[in-house]
């Protein structure tokens, strides 16, 4: 035997303090070179990312501009567009806030947009009728928070409700800071004692589906008459008043994207990071 | 062997009672389905055989397609257009839950939960 004893605990001693060292040294390497390579792109987009506000957009996104001078100046405008909403899409009236279900509504401009300054506000804001629905986010966390992906976002930026898959979860509910989702909390068709729906009073659009118990519902941007070509229910109903000016936010030669442009629009709850499509002009 | 009577009576009781069902059905189980299409039309979507064995799936096919992937394109037979639909295409045709769906539904014993959400067209007559 040439390796003596000593010579060869020399060897493994050497060999195991260079096994224990060579990784961590390896990694403070490494770390030190991400490090330094990035330091400087960050600082280049920061800056670019303050004038853009969000995320660079692709695709389309429908989105709504809601004039709500137009809808102050035309009393029962905003009820008007609720309605078509209501009968094209069998919601039911239950005459009763627990169990409301709502696609469309109008709420006062304090609770609507909370995260403005209430603080001394102008006397004229509270007489606003806020005209409110799913904002179709372009980064919708109900669509996150759908186990199921019974709520998706489709091709054309609407965030969807697929009844069929709704297990009830409510999960969605819960994620969404506009209260634009409704759970179905009793069976919409009952029925009175004539045979006639109870929560139907202005009939119901046989095209359309009702819902059943256990599900949650909310806008769907009118999904269908958008593939035919029609604007939705509730801009329809505002015929030329210019109330609502729907479209695609994306597409820099739209209506919707050049009012966005010339105009001082708000969102609601921007801070929540969810990108809302729905824009007022207040 | 003692007790005949009673030992045959019994038995005689206890065949009848066991093959209750098999003969209780001879009788009852003559109602063959026979769904009724209310229309001059001559062809569905797809061939007779692929929508007797296989309709629910193009049915969930469908709803995929419209409500998922936006595809509302019409499907065409003969000239004429239809909604990919239960509600707007199928029942234009089949216009009756009662002579045509529940036909084979009954016959099959089950219970699809298409009507808890969808309106059916209204029976006439």
């Amino acid at each position: 035997m040439d390796v003596k004893r000593r010579k060869f605990l020399k060897i493994a001693g050497l060999s195991a303090v260079a096994g224990l060292a060579a990784p961590s040294a390896f990694n403070s390497l490494l770390k030190g070179g991400e490090a330094a390579a990035s330091e400087e792109p960050h600082r280049g987009g920061s800056a670019e990312s303050e004038g853009e506000g969000s995320s660079k957009a692709k695709g389309i996104q429908y989105g709504m501009v809601i004039d709500l001078q137009v809808l102050a100046n035309n009393k029962g405008l905003a009820a008007k567009c609720s309605h078509a909403c209501n009968v094209d899409h069998n919601i039911p009236q239950y005459g009763n806030p627990k169990d409301e279900i709502k696609w469309i509504w109008t709420d006062d401009y304090e609770h609507s947009f909370p995260e403005h300054s209430q603080y001394k506000r102008n006397e004229e804001l509270d007489k606003l009728p806020v005209l409110l629905l799913c904002n179709h986010c372009a980064n919708p966390p109900c669509v996150r928070a759908c186990p199921t992906k019974a709520t998706f976002k489709n091709d054309k930026g609407v965030v969807m409700m697929d009844y069929h898959r709704c297990i009830g979860c409510r999960f969605c509910m819960a994620a969404c800071p506009y209260g634009a989702r409704s759970f179905n909390w009793r069976r919409p068709r009952e029925k009175d004692a004539n045979g006639n729906y109870k929560f139907f009073p202005d009939g119901v659009n046989m095209k359309f589906p009702m819902r059943m118990r256990g599900v949650v519902e909310k806008c769907n941007f009118c999904a269908k008459r958008l593939s035919e070509g029609k604007l939705p229910s509730c801009v329809a109903a505002c015929g030329d008043t210019k109330a609502i000016v729907f479209g695609d936010i994306n597409d820099p030669n739209s209506e919707i994207a050049r009012i966005l442009e010339a105009r001082y629009t708000i969102q609601r709850k921007p801070a929540a990071g969810t990108e809302p499509s729905v824009f007022y002009i207040i | 062997m003692y007790d005949k009577g009673k030992v045959i009576t019994g038995l005689v009781i206890f065949v009848l009672i066991v093959t209750f069902p098999v003969w209780y059905n001879v009788r009852g189980a003559q109602h063959i389905p026979n769904p009724k299409i209310l229309t001059k039309v001559k062809h569905c979507v797809k061939p007779l055989d692929y929508m007797r064995a296989d309709h629910m799936k193009l049915l969930i096919d469908w709803r995929y397609e419209v409500v998922r992937e936006g595809d509302r394109a019409k499907v065409t037979v003969d000239g004429v257009q239809y909604e990919r639909s239960l509600v707007n295409g199928c029942m234009k045709c089949h216009v009756s839950e009662k002579k045509f769906c529940d036909q084979c539904h009954e016959y099959v014993d089950v219970n699809p939960y298409c009507w808890d959400c969808h309106i059916k067209p209204k029976e006439t007559e």
